[in-house]
């Protein structure tokens, strides 16, 4: 696959499925579509985000590209390495390329593992830069992140939760990553500490030119982060535009619906006649039928959408949409009726 | 003015714990009138919970304590109630659904057992009415098939049809008042969207007052008429919702409003920093004589820190403990 | 609320800050045992067995062999603290002399019980499926068997001498530990903090043995200190159907040699059955108080 330069991440027919156990000899194994044919692009120094509901598949989407999951097909280059091949040594000296900053701060430092030596590991593992200098390196990423020196001493519980966040942060960028995932960042934290998260992040991106794939339920705080955005529903890409588009102009039912039940301090925003409610709850990705996921839950939905799988098909420059009832020329279908 | 139902005076709750007495409720007080949402928003910590568990009864005593104040529902003062009349009230008049509904409900009952239970125990039904009642409360809160699901265990439904279930078993008994602790936190944003609207209806067909706890600016937008900012045990800031949106005074409340991220219909290229409220709520047993926000307010100053702001009135309904008004009004 | 945080001091707060102390975890860890008084009592008398054990027999430089007076004497009869039992011998010596030899094959049995169960329950719980399978399966096997007899067989087969006493109690009884620490594994590997480390490069045995162990400890520590008072009462079983070395003084020998003389004398079996009683229901209570003490929760209170 020859990507064009400046895209670091290229993940094409992306599959991740689960077997499950039998529930008796007789009957089928099912099996779990947790990510079904995904494909996007992160180009470099940019923010990709990945929206969702619970069972959209974002995070396993997050840990397949960071090869935390097993991956059942499809491919996935960083840069010129083909990240789907590698095993071995060679998968544990590329993982200084990508880092992942997780959703937990309180389940994903160590317990028993000062927070110094947590920022220190990653670079005794990955041999990176002389063992001497990588005391003053864990220094300065302490201070980058916004942390004293001297905490270095300290145990995480030691912390607040967006002090641990800092942490993770501080250990994402000791490889000096090219790709940093981030599943999650703020929202195991309390309101008032998001901002500071979100607000680090983006300098540091500034700073170090950082790539982010950047994943959230939240769809204010990926309005705020991410320059292109994929709206994910059951395993696949049901959206994805740049930021200005995909908020200003949705085309799919499921992103319109999902922009009108985020609750709204604006009351120009709440009052909308045609904010969409949507009936039911996600249905289980454990053996999808055939046709587009969102049907079961679509206001608009035909017979052939419950027939055809709709692909995910460009719409115009860089607004993409998998949905059989928005028209070629970009006309969703609430604003026909 | 709509009649007030459930009014806190100068409530003070205290615990003790290792590190000294923490006073997690400093002189609370608040209304709420007949058929009003009134949300309570603040950070974790901020007292927020203590608040509901105070209204219900349901301070752990000890190491917790009642420090002052009274708590009338109507006009009789719950603190003051035997705790057998506290069990009537609990389920009865005022009932609260929380923030994890697997954590509050049974595993080994079926739904329509658990919630005929809570309709027989307060209010006497026989089996097979309150059978009836559980029915008609499933159907009411929206979940489909319920004839079906009735027979059901917590395990085999969605969290958003769990939080159903919690919401038919609060109003089993037609209670006047519904205290909702974070009630759509472990959500999804689109099952979030149909509670809310099943709350906002249910309040309009039986009348039932509720007190919406959360930490969301949007969700308060959403839900209530009145609010309540609280910060570390005290109320900061108190008006009705869209004279909080539109002109809070408090920095709290500001920051609060401003360092989360709204989404917004016509987003601009230019994305600011957004307001960082820096550090977070200090320990309860280590407050000071001043304003407690005063350490992390960017306006703080000299008197700030030494002494407790007053409660000011400044317009019709809105209240705000803080120097910077004081001043001003002084001006 | 019950982070450490300490408020900010005067002057301009610096992001996020909190006061700096260092208190390792062991230090409270430490703290945390002695507040609870039944477990400070049972390492009283933990400690005291062992010391006796461990230095009675180098000051005293007796035989408790040795038989020293009329059999079946009671006890303060012709100044023997405890009595002496069957043969002559004093039955306080032989009690003191017999806490080395109980103790030492209750630990070494827990060792045992530790090594294999932990590596076991490690190996099942970190690699899961088939690995997870066979040993499993190896598990339940010897899960069914009664544990007694298996004990008494091994050490029937093989000459009775105290490493076949304490291998054998410990290849009957690991299955109780390797089920936990599976359990731990099977918890942990899935916390984000084991992610994390395999995304900055760590290997399988760093993951395993650096990462994931320490943190599945405490339940097994407590688990080892309960394990030592079963493999007493082990001992003592086998001692006193005559499975044991012939050669060494033991408490369950002790009663076995005396268990004649019940209804007569029933100080000779009394005694060790005291001493047995005091050394497992320390190791209980210091259990108790292990877990007491690895439980964050209660910590706070």
């Amino acid at each position: 696959m020859n990507a064009p330069d400046n895209v670091l991440l290229d993940v094409q027919h992306l599959k991740v499925h689960f077997q499950l156990p039998r529930k008796n000899i007789f009957a089928k194994a099912s099996r779990v579509h947790a990510v079904d044919d995904v494909s996007f692009q992160v180009r470099r120094g940019t923010t990709m985000g990945i929206v969702g509901e619970s069972g959209s598949g974002k995070t396993t989407t997050a840990l397949a590209v960071m090869r935390l999951t097993h991956i059942t097909d499809g491919s996935m280059y960083l840069g010129d390495t083909d990240l789907v091949e590698l095993q071995g040594e060679a998968l544990r000296q590329a993982r200084a390329r990508m880092q992942i900053i997780f959703q937990d701060p309180y389940s994903s430092l160590n317990p028993r593992v000062r927070a110094g030596a947590i920022v220190r590991e990653p670079m005794d593992l990955m041999n990176i830069g002389a063992p001497g200098e990588r005391d003053g390196r864990v220094a300065e990423l302490f201070k980058k992140v916004g942390l004293r020196p001297e905490q270095q001493a300290l145990f995480p519980h030691q912390f607040s939760g967006g002090q641990r966040q800092r942490i993770g942060v501080a250990r994402a960028l000791s490889t000096q990553p090219e790709l940093v995932v981030c599943d999650e960042p703020v929202s195991a934290l309390d309101v008032a500490i998001q901002a500071q998260i979100l607000n680090l992040l983006r300098s540091l991106q500034e700073e170090f030119g950082l790539t982010y794939l950047f994943i959230s339920h939240d769809l204010g705080v990926v309005q705020y982060m991410c320059d292109e955005i994929a709206v994910m529903y059951l395993g696949q890409i049901v959206e994805q535009a740049d930021r200005i588009s995909l908020f200003t102009e949705p085309l799919h039912p499921y992103t319109w619906a999902l922009l009108s039940a985020v609750p709204s301090a604006d009351p120009a925003v709440r009052d909308r006649a045609d904010r969409v409610r949507l009936m039911g709850d996600p249905p289980s990705p454990i053996d999808p039928p055939p046709g587009c996921r969102f049907a079961g839950r679509c206001p608009f939905a035909e017979a052939r959408c419950t027939a055809e799988t709709p692909s995910l098909r460009p719409i115009r420059d860089g607004h993409a949409v998998a949905c059989h009832l928005v028209t070629d020329d970009g006309v969703p279908p609430q604003r026909q009726s | 003015m709509a009649k007030t139902l459930l009014s806190v005076e100068g409530l003070a709750v205290e615990f003790d714990t290792r590190d000294g007495v923490a006073r997690v409720i400093d002189d609370l007080s608040i209304s709420l009138a007949e058929g009003e949402t009134l949300g309570i928003v603040g950070e974790s910590g901020c007292g927020k919970s203590m608040t509901a568990l105070s209204i219900m009864g349901l301070v752990p005593i000890p190491p917790g304590r009642i420090a002052a104040g009274r708590i009338f529902l109507d006009d009789e003062d719950l603190l003051q109630a035997s705790e057998a009349r506290m069990r009537e009230v609990r389920g009865n008049e005022i009932s609260m659904i929380f923030q994890e509904p697997m954590t509050s409900l049974n595993p080994v009952y079926s739904i329509g057992n658990q919630i005929a239970e809570t309709a027989r125990l307060h209010e006497g039904l026989s089996r097979a009415d309150a059978f009836q009642r559980a029915l008609e409360m499933l159907v009411a809160v929206g979940i489909p098939a319920a004839d079906k699901r009735i027979h059901e265990f917590p395990h085999q439904m969605s969290g958003g049809m769990r939080q159903r279930v919690m919401i038919a078993m609060a109003l089993a008994c037609q209670p006047r008042v519904l205290i909702a602790d974070e009630p759509t936190t472990a959500l999804d944003v689109t099952v979030q969207a149909q509670i809310f609207d099943l709350l906002n209806d249910l309040k309009d067909r039986t009348g039932t007052a509720i007190i919406m706890i959360t930490h969301d600016m949007g969700a308060i937008a959403e839900m209530a008429q009145r609010v309540v900012v609280m910060y570390a045990g005290r109320v900061v800031e108190q008006a009705d919702v869209d004279q909080i949106l539109t002109d809070p005074r408090h920095p709290y409340t500001q920051g609060l409003i401003r360092c989360v991220p709204h989404l917004t219909q016509n987003p601009t290229k230019e994305r600011p920093p957004l307001l960082e409220i820096p550090g977070v709520v200090p320990p309860l047993t280590q407050l000071g004589s001043g304003c407690p926000f005063a350490p992390r307010c960017q306006y703080a100053d000299a008197q700030c820190r030494a002494e407790m702001p007053p409660t000011k009135a400044i317009d019709d309904g809105h209240t705000v403990a803080c120097w910077l008004t004081e001043r001003e009004a002084a001006a | 609320m019950s982070d450490s945080e300490s408020t900010t001091q005067a002057g301009p707060p610096p992001a996020d800050m909190d006061e700096i102390f260092v208190e390792h975890p062991f230090r409270q860890f430490v703290a945390m045992y002695f507040r609870n008084y039944a477990a400070v009592a049972g390492l009283l008398v933990f400690v005291t067995i062992v010391g006796a054990a461990l230095f009675a027999p180098m000051i005293l430089d007796l035989d408790p062999f040795e038989m020293v007076d009329e059999p079946l004497l009671r006890p303060g009869e012709g100044g023997h603290l405890l009595g002496t039992d069957n043969l002559g011998r004093d039955l306080f010596i032989a009690i003191v002399y017999g806490a080395r030899v109980t103790m030492a094959v209750g630990g070494a049995a827990a060792g045992i019980t530790l090594f294999i169960g932990l590596t076991i329950g490690a190996m099942a719980g970190f690699y899961r499926g088939w690995v997870d399978e066979v040993l499993m399966r190896v598990t339940e096997f010897f899960q069914v068997l009664p544990p007694l007899l298996l004990a008494m067989v091994l050490v029937a087969l093989f000459s009775p001498t105290l490493e076949t006493v304490a291998i054998s109690i410990g290849v009957v009884s690991w299955t109780g530990v390797a089920r936990l620490a599976r359990a731990e594994f099977l918890r942990l590997r899935e916390q984000e903090f084991v992610k994390a480390a395999r995304s900055i490069g760590a290997r399988d045995r760093r993951i395993i043995w650096l990462v994931i162990m320490p943190n599945a400890l405490p339940p097994l520590i407590v688990n080892a200190a309960l394990t030592v008072g079963i493999a007493i009462l082990f001992e003592a079983a086998l001692s006193f159907l005559g499975l044991s070395d012939p050669n060494v003084m033991s408490w369950g020998k002790l009663i076995g040699d005396n268990r004649d003389y019940l209804l007569d004398a029933p100080w000779t079996v009394t005694f060790p059955g005291v001493a047995i009683f005091l050394t497992v229901l320390a190791m209980s209570l210091i259990g108790d108080g292990l877990t007491d003490a690895f439980n964050p929760k209660l910590r706070e209170r």
